[in-house]
Parts: C-alpha cells; sequence; structure tokens
C-alpha cells in the first residue's frame, strides 16, 4: 500500500462522481435542484480538495519517483492496468486542479442561472478527468481521461457560452481531437514495441531514433495544440471569449497544463533523442509564439481575448523551459505552469466580476472604475502585476528561471524570451490603464458595486497563493526538484549514450 | 446423421412456421402476441444455442462451434430488442400486422444458417433466406412510396449481388473442385499457387459479401434504404443483419479462403479505406438521421474490415470485439429515432431534436452517449471498439490504414456532434411524444453498456478470444 494507507489518488479522482450522483438524484422545483446542485457541487469539490491536501503533507519531496502507486489488473490479455501514481512533475497539478473547481465553482455561483443541475454535473465529472489525467501512470489510461476532458468541456463552452458559443465549441473539440488521434497511433505503436503501457515501465525501454522522430511528431500534435503553440493556438482565444468564466478559468487554469505536462511526462523521458532533435524547432515556435501572441494581445480590445493570447504567451515560455534541458528551464516551466494556473485563473475571475455587472468585456466600454469599485481594483492590480512577472508574485520565479535556464543554451533564445516579458508589460498595464484608470466616461458605471463577500472569498485563496509563489517559491520548487534532476540527469545519460553510438 | 446439432435452427424454424399458423387462425389482430411468441422463439434459440456442444452436421454443411454461438447470440439479442422497438413503432404507424415479426423470426433463422455454414451451399442458403424477408420487410408500408421504392431498389440490387456471389462460388467450384470450407481451407491453404479462376472466383463472393455488408463500393443502396424503409425495419437491417453479415465475411475470408489471404488482403484493405473516408465525408451534409445513420455505419464497415484485412488473430478477435459494442450503439441510437414521433407523426430530420437536453433529458443523455461513443471517444465503450481493431493494424505495419481510419473518425466526429449539438444547444423545437416503455428499456440497457464497458471489458474479450480460436483453429 502507499504512504497515505488508503487509495487516495482513486479517492480524490472519484470523489467528484459520486457528487454527481447525489446531483442527479435531486427531485423538485428548478429553484430547489439548482440550489442543491450549487452546494452539492461547493461540497464535494471542497472535500475533494481537502483529501487532496494529503498529497501536500504526505508527498515525499526528497524522492524523485512515483509515489502512492496504485495497480490493478484492467484488461491482461493486452498489458494494460489501472495504474495510478504521482510524482514531483504531477503532484502539484492535481493540487492545483482540485483546487480550482471549487472556486470555479463559487465564481457560477450567480452567473449561471440557467441549467445548474447540469452546469455542476460537468463541473465535476471535469474534475474527475482532470486529477485522473495527472495520477495515471498507465499510457491508455492517461490518453482516456485526457481525451474524456472534451465531452464536458464542450459540452460548458457549447451550453452555457457566449454568442459564437457553437463555433467556439466545435473548434475545440476537433482540434484536440485531430490531435490527440494522432498521440493514440504513437502509443499503439509504443506499445506493441514494448509490450506495456505502464509509463515506468516504457522509461526503461529504448525506443529507436528512427521511431522516436515520428513518435515524437504524433506526440508533438497532440500536445502542441493543447498547450497550445503557435501556430495552433487558434483555437483558444475562440474558446475562452465564448466560455463562460469558470469555463474560462478551468481551461487557462487546468486544461493548457495537460500539453506542457505531456511533453515532460512522455516526450521528454521516452524520446530523448527525438526531443534533443526538435529542440531547435520548439524554440523557434516558442519564440514566436511569446513575440507574436503579445503583440497581438497588445490590439485586442476584448479583455477576454487579451488575456487568452497572453496565455498563449506564457505557454510559449513553458515550452521553452521544458526544451532546455536543464534544471532550471525545467523547474522554471513547471513553476510558470503553476503560476499561470493561479493568475490567469485570476485574471479570468476579474474579467468575470466586471461582466457580471456591466455584460461587456470590451476594454473601451470601462474607465475609472478604480474609483467605483477600489477593492476590485486592488485585487485586479495584484493579478496584473503577478501576470507581468513582478519581483514578488507568483509570476516571477518561474521566467525568471526559464529565462537563466534559456541563457545556458542559447543566448538568443533567452533574450526572445525577456522581449515577451516587456511586450507583456505593456499589454497588461494596457488593459488596467483602460479598465481602472482614467476618467468616468459612462453614467452607468457609477452604479457599480464593489466586491461581494462571494467574490472575497473567491479571491482570497488566489491572492494568497500569488503572495505566497512570489515571497518563497521554495515551498513549491521543493515538490519537483528532485524528481526534475533525476530527469535532467537520464536525459543527459540517454543523449550521451546517443552520441557515443553514432561515434562508433 | 447428427442433425440434433442443430436443434437451435429447427426449433426457431419450427416455432416460426407454428407462430405463422397461430397468427392466420384467429379472426383477430394477432400482432401482438405473435410479437411475444417470437421474443419466446428467440430466447428459446438462444438457450438452445448456448447449450450447442461443438461440431459438425448434415455431411459437413453445417458447423458449430465458439465462433457461431458468439455470433448467434448476438444476432439473436440484437433482433429480439429491434423487434420490440418495432412493436409500437408499427402500431403508431398503421403497419400492425402480424406477418412482421414472424419475417424477423425468419430472417434471423437465415442468419443464423449463413453462420453456421460450413459450406457456400448452405452459406448461399442462409443468405438467400435472410435477404428474401428483408426485401419485403423494406417495402412493408407498402401504401408509402419511399418504402415500396426503398424495397424495389434494395430486392434489384441484392438480387445482382446474390447473383454475383453465385457466380462466384461455381467458379470456386469449378476450379477447387469442392464447396465444402474444410476441403477448400486444405485445398488453397496447401502452399500450392492458386489458380486464377479461383481468385476471380473469391473476388466475386467477395463482392456479394461486401454488398451485405455495405462497404464502399457496394453501398449506394443503404442511404436510401435506410431513409426509405420503416424506421422499425431499418433498426433491424442497422443491427442484427450487420451482425449477420460481418459474421459471414468472417467465417469465408477466415476459413475457406484463409489460405489466400494474399489474394484478398489488398481488396478488403481498399474497400476499407474507402468505407472510412466516405462515410466520414459523405455523412457531412445529411439532414436526415436515418441517412446519417447509414453512413455512419458505412464507416463503421471500414473500421470492420480494416481488423480483418490484417488477416492476423488479434485484427479477427478487433472485429469481434467491434461487432458487439457497435450492435449496442447501433440500437441505442434506433431506440432515440423510433422514439422520434411528434403529435403522432414521425419525425426524421435531424432539427428535430433540437432542444432534446431540455425536453427529455435522460434520452437525450442516452443518445448524446451514444454519439460520443460512435466517434470513439473514451472512455465509452465505442473507443475500445476502435482502440482493438486499431492495435492490430499497426502491429501489422498497416500504417496508412491506421492514419486513414484514426483521421477519418475525426471528420465523424463532426457530424455527431451536431447531433449532440442540435440536442443541447438548440432551441427547443417542440417536445417528442412521451417514450414507450419498448423504448426506454432498449435505451436504458444499451446505454449502460455503452456507457460502462470499460469497467468489465473482461468477459468479451474472453469470448471473443474463444470465438477466434474456434475459427483459426
Amino acid at each position: 500500500m502507499n504512504a497515505a494507507g488508503f487509495p487516495i489518488l482513486s479517492l480524490v479522482t472519484f470523489l467528484p462522481l459520486l457528487g454527481v450522483l447525489v446531483i442527479l438524484t435531486v427531485r423538485g422545483e428548478e429553484a430547489v435542484v439548482a440550489s442543491n446542485a450549487r452546494w452539492t457541487a461547493l461540497w464535494t469539490s471542497l472535500v475533494t480538495f481537502a483529501l487532496s491536501l494529503v498529497l501536500w503533507f504526505q508527498f515525499d519531496r526528497n524522492s524523485p519517483d512515483f509515489q502512492f502507486v496504485e495497480r490493478l489488473e484492467w484488461l491482461p490479455d493486452y498489458g494494460v492496468s489501472y495504474m495510478m501514481g504521482v510524482d514531483g512533475v504531477s503532484v502539484l497539478f492535481v493540487l492545483l486542479s482540485t483546487a480550482l473547481t471549487p472556486l470555479c465553482i463559487l465564481a457560477s455561483w450567480e452567473s449561471v442561472q440557467n441549467r445548474v443541475r447540469e452546469y455542476m454535473i460537468a463541473f465535476l465529472v471535469l474534475e474527475t478527468m482532470m486529477v485522473g489525467m495527472f495520477c495515471a501512470l498507465d499510457f491508455m489510461l492517461f490518453y482516456i481521461f485526457f481525451e474524456a476532458v472534451l465531452i464536458p468541456m464542450f459540452l460548458i463552452i457549447g451550453v452555457w457560452g457566449g454568442a459564437r458559443r457553437v463555433y467556439a465549441a466545435y473548434k475545440f473539440f476537433l482540434y484536440t481531437f485531430l490531435g490527440s488521434v494522432l498521440m493514440l497511433l504513437a502509443i499503439i505503436a509504443i506499445w506493441y514495441q514494448s509490450g506495456t503501457t505502464s509509463i515506468p515501465e516504457i522509461y526503461e525501454f529504448d525506443i529507436p531514433f528512427a521511431m522516436q522522430v515520428w513518435i515524437f511528431l504524433a506526440f508533438f500534435a497532440s500536445f502542441a495544440v493543447k498547450v497550445p503553440m503557435w501556430p495552433v493556438h487558434t483555437w483558444l482565444p475562440d474558446a475562452h471569449v465564448e466560455a463562460p468564466t469558470a469555463g474560462s478559468v478551468i481551461l487557462a487554469g487546468v486544461l493548457l497544463k495537460m500539453g506542457a505536462y505531456g511533453f515532460l511526462r512522455f516526450s521528454l523521458p521516452m524520446l530523448p533523442d527525438a526531443s534533443q532533435y526538435f529542440a531547435p524547432m520548439i524554440y523557434v515556435l516558442s519564440v514566436v509564439a511569446v513575440v507574436y501572441t503579445s503583440l497581438v494581445a497588445l490590439a485586442q480590445q476584448d479583455m477576454k481575448k487579451l488575456i487568452a493570447y497572453s496565455s498563449v504567451a506564457h505557454m510559449g515560455i513553458v515550452t521553452l523551459g521544458i526544451f532546455t534541458f536543464n534544471q532550471q528551464g525545467i523547474e522554471g516551466a513547471l513553476f510558470t505552469m503553476l503560476a499561470h494556473g493561479v493568475v490567469s485563473g485570476a485574471l479570468f475571475l476579474c474579467v468575470g466580476v466586471l461582466y457580471d455587472r456591466e455584460h461587456t468585456r470590451e476594454i473601451a466600454r470601462y474607465g475609472g472604475v478604480a474609483k467605483i469599485m477600489p477593492a476590485y481594483a486592488l485585487v485586479f492590480m495584484l493579478f496584473t502585476m503577478a501576470s507581468v512577472a513582478l519581483p514578488g508574485t507568483a509570476g516571477f520565479p518561474g521566467e525568471f528561471l526559464v529565462i537563466v535556464g534559456a541563457w545556458a543554451v542559447n543566448p538568443w533564445v533567452a533574450l526572445g524570451a525577456a522581449t515577451g516579458m516587456v511586450l507583456g508589460a505593456c499589454y497588461m498595464l494596457r488593459l488596467y490603464r483602460g479598465v481602472a484608470f482614467g476618467r468616468i466616461t459612462r453614467e452607468d458605471l457609477k452604479r457599480l458595486l464593489d466586491l461581494s463577500p462571494r467574490e472575497y472569498t473567491t479571491f482570497a485563496p488566489l491572492i494568497v497563493l500569488t503572495l505566497w509563489m512570489g515571497v518563497y517559491p521554495q515551498s513549491f520548487l521543493s515538490f519537483f526538484s528532485a524528481t526534475v534532476a533525476q530527469m535532467v540527469a537520464q536525459h543527459q545519460a540517454a543523449i550521451s549514450a546517443a552520441s557515443r553510438f553514432a561515434g562508433l | 446423421m447428427n442433425w440434433t446439432l442443430a436443434l437451435p435452427e429447427i426449433v426457431l424454424a419450427l416455432s416460426g412456421l407454428a407462430i405463422l399458423v397461430a397468427g392466420v387462425l384467429p379472426r383477430r389482430d394477432m400482432t401482438f402476441p405473435c410479437t411475444m411468441m417470437v421474443l419466446g422463439a428467440f430466447l428459446l434459440a438462444g438457450a438452445f444455442v448456448l447449450a450447442q456442444p461443438d461440431g459438425m452436421a448434415f455431411a459437413g454443411q453445417y458447423i458449430a462451434d465458439a465462433f457461431a454461438r458468439f455470433m448467434k447470440v448476438l444476432v439473436l439479442a440484437g433482433a429480439a430488442l429491434a423487434l420490440l422497438l418495432a412493436l409500437d413503432w408499427n402500431r403508431a404507424e398503421g403497419l400492425s400486422r402480424f406477418e412482421y415479426p414472424v419475417l424477423v423470426l425468419f430472417a434471423t433463422l437465415g442468419m443464423m444458417v449463413m453462420i453456421s455454414a460450413n459450406d457456400l451451399m448452405s452459406l448461399y442458403l442462409g443468405l438467400e433466406l435472410l435477404s428474401l424477408p428483408l426485401y419485403v420487410m423494406a417495402a412493408f408500408h407498402r401504401d408509402n412510396a419511399r418504402s415500396s421504392e426503398a424495397g424495389l431498389k434494395y430486392f434489384v440490387l441484392g438480387a445482382l449481388s446474390s447473383g454475383l456471389m453465385l457466380y462466384g462460388m461455381s467458379l470456386v467450384y469449378g476450379f477447387a473442385g469442392t464447396t465444402n470450407f474444410a476441403q477448400l481451407g486444405q485445398t488453397l491453404g496447401g502452399g500450392a499457387p492458386i489458380s486464377a479462376g479461383v481468385v476471380v472466383g473469391i473476388v466475386f463472393i467477395i463482392t456479394g459479401l461486401c454488398f451485405k455488408v455495405a462497404a464502399v463500393p457496394f453501398h449506394m443502396w443503404t442511404p436510401d434504404v435506410y431513409e426509405g424503409a420503416p424506421t422499425s425495419v431499418v433498426a433491424y437491417f442497422a443491427t442484427a443483419t450487420k451482425v449477420g453479415a460481418i459474421a459471414a465475411i468472417v467465417r469465408v475470408l477466415s476459413g475457406p479462403f484463409g489460405g489466400a489471404v494474399d489474394q484478398w488482403q489488398q481488396v478488403i484493405v481498399l474497400a476499407s479505406i474507402a468505407s472510412m473516408i466516405l462515410g466520414a465525408f459523405a455523412a457531412i451534409g445529411q439532414t436526415n438521421i436515418k441517412r446519417l445513420m447509414a453512413y455512419s455505419w458505412i464507416s463503421h464497415t471500414g473500421f470492420v474490415l480494416m481488423g480483418l484485412a490484417v488477416g492476423t488473430e488479434a485484427g479477427l478477435r478487433g472485429v469481434l470485439i467491434y461487432t458487439p459494442i457497435y450492435l449496442m450503439m447501433s440500437l441505442g441510437a434506433f431506440s432515440v429515432l423510433v422514439a422520434m414521433r411528434r403529435n403522432g407523426r414521425a419525425v426524421e430530420n435531424i432539427q428535430d431534436l433540437a432542444g432534446l437536453g431540455r425536453t427529455d433529458p435522460a434520452m437525450a443523455l442516452g443518445m448524446a452517449i451514444f454519439m460520443f461513443a460512435m466517434a470513439g471517444i473514451p472512455p465509452l465503450s465505442g473507443f475500445f471498439a476502435k482502440l482493438y481493431v486499431l492495435l492490430p493494424a499497426v502491429e501489422a505495419g498497416f500504417w496508412l490504414m491506421a492514419v486513414v481510419a484514426v483521421l477519418s473518425s475525426v471528420v465523424s466526429a463532426y457530424y455527431y456532434l451536431r447531433v449532440v449539438k442540435v440536442m443541447y444547444f438548440d432551441h427547443p423545437a417542440g417536445a417528442l411524444d412521451a417514450r414507450t416503455a419498448g423504448v426506454s428499456f432498449v435505451l436504458a440497457g444499451t446505454g449502460l453498456f455503452t456507457m460502462f464497458f470499460f469497467l468489465m471489458p473482461a468477459p468479451l474479450l474472453a469470448a471473443a478470444r474463444q470465438a477466434v480460436a474456434a475459427l483459426i483453429g
């Protein structure tokens, strides 16, 4: 049995489904059902989060191995088992998912009035799929969770989204599906080569270089769309703009991390030679993503679209960090992923606060909000600063580490990433100035109420996290440094082995 | 002569005759009692099938093995559930005639004979016993021009394909000197060069069988017949008869012609690729949901043929796993189609499902599950079906086929999603009439299977493995 003494990961993964069952049994008038659904979903997700805190306290930070491992036979003929476990790379993402879900449910408390029961069910199912995906230690299991996320997200965007929701939902679904079916073929190819789908066992298995290249490209098709990397990022602004606030939060906070997590979990350790081979391409795409999408963000009129493009830029930093193959770069990438999960989620919530009141996301429609809603303006400023990576906020340590890591590989690449930080300050400050400062040009804005107690409750944990991550990053870095160190060492060993053979 | 081996078929045939008499003699409407008796006969035949020992009968014409049992159980289950769906539909459409269940029974009997065939003669016998009732059923709504057209179209094309197949059989007999599957297998598998006459014969036989499974380029009848024939009949066409057709093509190609795999492999690969592509693209523009299901089946045929084309044990196992999963998804989807009825009139446009997510959440959820499953989204059963045919294809190096398969499933996801979109994103077009108990039963059963297959896949995998072992030996 594992360190917790009970199958903690399965419990955290499938507990939300218990909430779904409870919600399904509620009968009665629509208002009663809606209220019951909200409270059930909130409590389920809170209990799930509390349970997942066991991981925070019991996780052995000095061990690079998989912990809390569970294994059950599933498809015995095919060598596929139900295998769950976390290591330093995945454990914090499990916590991120379980922490963001209750906040999303709180954020949708009043803004979603339509088909509340189905909405809450979709979110709880989504939580199960996200957590399961980060815990899965079997390739097939991973793929199942990875794909199954599409169903609830498709419905969330399509049913509760904005005006062009159908287009956005389709685009999101088909883009991601196209990428992942190619990954499925790659999984199958690895499967019959190595005879197993267990991820730790595949780590031990050497895949020939010619095959690595093809498999890398197939993985790339899937993960690059999910990250999203330039030029396959176009689904993201649409999905973000049309999704309801909470949908955007989950999308930016967790779903975007799935692609980068895929690179770290699969591409790097399983395909070291191909990763090295394709690294220059990734650098180029990442730097283009950082610079180009920052410029695009600069031109946006829609707040959500601006933040969506900034997400693409931040994820460019992440992919850059992953493919530096050194300790700083990968740790920085992981930290940036976490920080971006918290900060961009919070920024979407900030937009949601204004949208709930004014029903528009156009920057030009606002101005002078700081005078009307001072508390809100303060919160918004904190997250804006975190997004531009001001030292002392969550954004800084990760981006700094990535740039340090990138410098070691190629100073020009580091320069590109640093340009992104400068441009990031430009567009985020422009957004903040347009919304919060300036004269109050519209009379109707004067009626706006400042944050409600519910909104304070939603933001409070995010504010604490943002400052904590900025001031004392070590309490997060300590989770993954052992695992990353081992990953880097194994990568170096694999590369030098390959080049030795090449010399023969 | 050990005729007791064929007891399931004999029991079914005798009950069919008895039910026919029972339907004719009384002077009142006997549809409901006859349907119930046919369901009872299916149950009885199913029990006999499960109790059937392995062996051969009628001088090697008839074989009973694990494969036959596996497929017959599926056929009987599919036929019984489709009949259940037809009962209420036919009553509402004024098609309530006792001949209908009897026709279903004889068609099912034909399939069982076909599945157990161990000789080209008995194969053809079963095929014709299956086809003739099907022609009548397609035209069952005789006052409706579209239904009559569907029946006629099906008959003419079906007769053509039967003729081609018979010609192929005679060629094979002429050049190989036998029609028995076991002897054909020995002759062709001996390593001696295979004469051109036999190859041509095999191709003709494949043509006939491809017509039955609606593989491209012999698929043309499917959308028209699906659209024209009464929905209750299509529910039977799309489920039980597909199982029978798959069983026949698997039995024939892996048994007697297993030795000639090099000769027919390319044909099946081509048919598979063409079916997947056409099924995916042609369905995009459809507005009639029955036509959509027809094209959806064509693309599923492609996947089934992919498993067959690989020709390995794993490939055939994939086919046998695909078949029951498809059967359940398709029955479930057709239970929704049969329930599509507004103000007493049957409706069949996709747009008629608009807002079903509000007006009938349970049925919409079921339909969404079937659509996502058919698109192959995990963890629903359809994903595993596709996985088990993709796996052997990749393993045997059929990369082109595998890549086409996954890309075509992305294209087809588009139109499956459209059904989900119409149900959940669009405004209600007015509620559909209340579901009947039969529909709810089939919907719940198939929905639960499709949703929760991933929890207990082992029994089906084991059964499929046994069936393939019997086939390959």
